[in-house]
């Protein structure tokens, strides 16, 4: 057997793993500098990481096993995606078992796991949180699987090392469809991982939050797991988005020596979508939660559009 | 010539007994029997009159039982009526269902002092809490505060909301943020907020009975330290009441002095507003910058004044720091540094869309309600009020409108909008004042020898401080000592404002709405 796959595989989940932070790091260094202000560094969220782990887990009287498990099961999902979204190299032996529908589903899983935290210690909070990301969700994945579908009929496939496959063999072409699933995905991605205009991550009033009302009696290492499966699916939107619309720089089948390229591309390709996010979040103001309907809802007019384009046009 | 005095003479006739003794001599004041007590203000509320404050004294020392006053404004005229209370039967009729804001000064007369309003529609306590002992009223003179007090077991009873779909989120004392400590307590059906109960107490220090233990001169320090962020706006009210009862009149470049303490004060304040209103819906850039300017102006205090929040510079009698020419110099081009780079900050304020579609519509406050509920200050001022006491009740160097030309906006959409558009134009203003203060500042000294109050005299006044108008009202002991000293801070009228405007709006708008009023726990909790 050929260790090599293997070895990508496992390169690419510690890729993931240590370099999620620094992306946030980087996100939030712009963002101060943005505001006119000095930055924590680039690796402010190590540390908050280490301070949470070496913090004692304090439980709600009333949690159940759902509290306890969700944050192993939300990192659990988001360490699985990492296997499967090629962001080094196509050679991934996880990548024929799912494709980028298993993802969405992945993605859910977590969600709906952290949802089930937020209600079961029964907080008002909690339940809140749980009630507004249940009302994204139910906008932002369909929209997510429109946008994607698009994609995957431009490149005949579903799965994502296959679609980045395809789009090295040159059977590819630039299709206006095309931009029409990228726009899409660039709202869903905001959504979905909780950036200005859709909720703010570094918030402290509940009544506003979305995703952070669901986590606000974590503590201790249940929150570092959770805040760090945060970060980890922003680090796998921006690279999702990256071998959907973008994939040049990542291995292709059998290139070893790829490798430490594919690290350096993807490395820039983060700082480059670092100053992206943080351009949109400067310039924006949280929307108001109902606006959520119709900024979801062009999402997914933007996507339906694509997929008829690519009908009627290609 | 007073027009409310006229009312009221006319409506109740011989009942009405005219008081001396209560300075300045342009705030009358007039004793009427129990029964007319609600009368009178029938007769203010026919008069367009507004419910200022309402307060209980306790004058036993004096020989006399209770005093409930009841202070009316209309325009530039303040009007107190006073009943008394005897000791055997301690009830007055309540003014609640003539003036709204009387629900929360009575239930705090009543918690505090022990008088019950005969007719109020909700016997909750209100500051107290339900562990102090039923007897246990701090104002009155029976009560020794150096004795700790007992504690009882009791709960508080919240407004009930049934239904379907009904949930409750209560939120704080304890905020995320640094803030001072109140409990909201919302019913919500989805989003929609459907009621807000506000309920604060949870800083109170006991100020206004620790008043009548101090002499006039530490009452000054303690009154600058009522609520923080309005230290000169207080203080400089406690003076003037206490200085129009010992009858010194500040030479007028203390005056001025004052007025440039008030007017940074009330730039510094509107600044960290408006950016705190920006960061609320997520727009952290204007906060970072409106607090660098913020903190400009105060590391300039310190410099020029020695406080950061000029603290204790303002002292009965005048001022305890005066302004040198490289001061002057230094004001001058800070505030041209300031409105230039406010300009563009409220440049970008202004034409962010994503900003405008927060900030308008939220939280309004009609016209009508702002009304009802006698809201003073930036409030009043977004809900098309136009009340502000540098023009209705001034002092030098406000009181020369020909030099001056002040001029107070007034907006009438009542949404988080107006309420932050106003600080804006305020700022702008506070801007204009402060250059014409210190190029026409007056020569001279800079306090006048202290007097004391004339035994047995009561003293009023009211100070525009940012919030809007703060009142003090003093009453001299047999001995000249302070007997009561009444704080009403605007946020004791204004908090009643938030719980209006909050109606129909959804969850998530609250803290924007909250931050757009900004009003204080401290000097409401006292």
């Amino acid at each position: 057997m050929n260790p090599y796959p293997l070895i990508v595989e496992m390169l690419q989940i510690a890729t993931l793993i240590v370099l999620a932070p620094a992306f946030v790091g980087w996100v939030r260094t712009l963002k101060c500098w943005a505001q006119g202000r000095t930055s924590a560094g680039l690796f402010q969220p190590y540390r908050d990481l280490d301070k949470l782990f070496s913090k004692d887990i304090l439980l709600p009287e009333n949690a159940s096993w759902i509290f306890r498990f969700t944050p192993y099961l939300v990192f659990g999902t988001m360490v699985l995606a990492g296997g499967i979204i090629p962001i080094l190299s196509i050679d991934l032996p996880l990548a024929p078992t799912a494709d980028v529908i298993v993802i969405v589903a992945l993605f859910a899983i977590g969600r709906f796991f952290t949802a089930l935290a937020g209600m079961d210690i029964g907080t008002a909070f909690g339940g809140m949180g749980s009630s507004r990301e249940m009302m994204i969700a139910s906008l932002a994945e369909p929209a997510m699987l429109m946008a994607i579908f698009t994609v995957s009929l431009a490149n005949k496939s579903t799965s994502l090392s296959q679609i980045v496959h395809v789009i090295y063999s040159g059977q590819s072409v630039l299709r206006p469809s095309l931009s029409f699933a990228l726009l899409a995905f660039i709202l869903i991605a905001l959504a979905e991982t909780g950036r200005i205009p859709v909720d703010n991550p570094s918030t402290h009033l509940e009544l506003t939050m979305i995703h952070e009302a669901m986590i606000l009696e974590y503590s201790g290492r249940h929150l570092a797991l959770i805040e760090w499966a945060g970060m980890m699916k922003l680090f796998l939107f921006v690279m999702m988005g990256m071998a959907l619309f973008a994939p040049w720089g990542i291995a292709p089948r059998g290139d070893i020596a790829a490798i430490p390229y594919a690290l350096v591309i993807t490395a820039l390709k983060l700082g480059v979508m670092g100053i992206v996010i943080v351009s949109i979040e400067t310039g924006l103001a949280k929307m108001r939660l109902f606006r959520l309907t119709e900024f979801l809802g062009a999402a997914f007019l933007l996507a339906t559009l694509g997929m008829l384009s690519y009908f009627i046009l290609d | 010539m007073s027009t409310l005095k006229d009312a009221l003479t006319s409506a109740l006739g011989e009942n009405v007994t005219l008081r001396d003794a209560q300075y300045p001599n342009s705030v009358i004041s007039c004793t009427v029997p129990k029964e007319k007590f609600v009368d009178a203000a029938k007769t203010m509320k026919k008069a367009f009159a507004l419910l200022a404050a309402e307060w209980a004294t306790d004058e036993s020392p004096m020989g006399r039982g209770f005093g409930v006053y009841a202070c009316y404004r209309w325009g530039a005229e303040y009007l107190i009526v006073k009943t008394e209370i005897s000791v055997d039967d301690p009830t007055f009729p309540s003014l609640t269902k003539q003036f709204v804001p009387a629900y929360r000064f009575e239930r705090q007369i009543k918690s505090l002092m022990g008088i019950t309003p005969a007719g109020h529609p909700d016997p909750r306590p209100w500051i107290k809490f339900e562990d102090w002992p039923e007897d246990a009223w701090p104002l009155r003179k029976s009560f020794d505060p150096s004795k700790p007090m007992s504690r009882v077991k009791g709960e508080y009873q919240w407004i009930k909301a049934d239904g379907e779909g009904v949930y409750e989120i209560p939120v704080g004392p304890v905020h995320a943020g640094i803030i001072e400590p109140g409990h909201f307590r919302f019913q919500a059906v989805g989003e929609t907020v459907i009621n807000l109960e506000g309920r604060l107490g949870y800083v109170h220090k006991g100020i206004e009975k620790r008043f009548e233990s101090l002499s006039w001169h530490e009452g000054a320090r303690l009154a600058a330290r009522v609520s923080g962020d309005t230290t000169v706006a207080h203080v400089l009210a406690y003076c003037m009441a206490m200085e129009s009862m010992a009858g010194c009149n500040p030479p007028e470049r203390a005056l001025w002095l004052r007025a440039l303490f008030l007017e940074r004060e009330r730039i510094a304040n509107h600044l960290g507003d408006l950016g705190a209103i920006c960061n609320d819906a997520a727009f952290a850039f204007m906060l970072y910058q409106m607090m660098r300017l913020k903190e400009m102006l105060m590391r300039t205090n310190h410099k020029l004044f020695g406080h950061r929040f000029i603290m204790d510079k303002v002292i009965p009698g005048g001022v305890a720091v005066d302004i040198g020419p490289e001061g002057k110099s230094e004001i001058y081009n800070e505030m041209d540094y300031l409105s230039k780079e406010f300009e563009k900050l409220v440049a970008i304020y202004d034409e962010n869309s994503s900003l405008e579609d927060r900030v308008r519509d939220t939280g309004i406050l009609s016209a009508e309600m702002a009304r009802e509920l006698c809201v003073v200050g930036i409030v009043a001022r977004a809900s098309g009020l136009n009340l502000d006491c540098r023009i209705f009740n001034p002092f030098p160097p406000y009181g020369q409108y020909e030099r001056l030309k002040l001029d107070v906006p007034v907006l009438v959409t009542g949404d988080v909008h107006a309420r932050a558009w106003v600080r804006v134009l305020e700022v702008r203003e506070s801007i204009r004042l402060i250059r014409w203060l210190l190029v026409n500042l007056p020569g001279g000294a800079i306090a006048c020898p202290e007097t004391m109050p004339e035994p047995g005299s009561a003293g009023f006044a009211a100070v525009e401080g940012w919030r809007g108008e703060i009142i003090y009202w003093l009453q001299a002991g047999l001995k000249g000592e302070i007997n009561r000293c009444m704080v009403r801070d605007p946020s004791s009228v204004n908090w009643l404002g938030l719980e209006q405007s909050i109606h129909g709006n959804i969850v998530p708008d609250f803290p924007l709405c909250n931050k757009s009023y900004n009003q204080s726990y401290s000097g409401h909790d006292l």
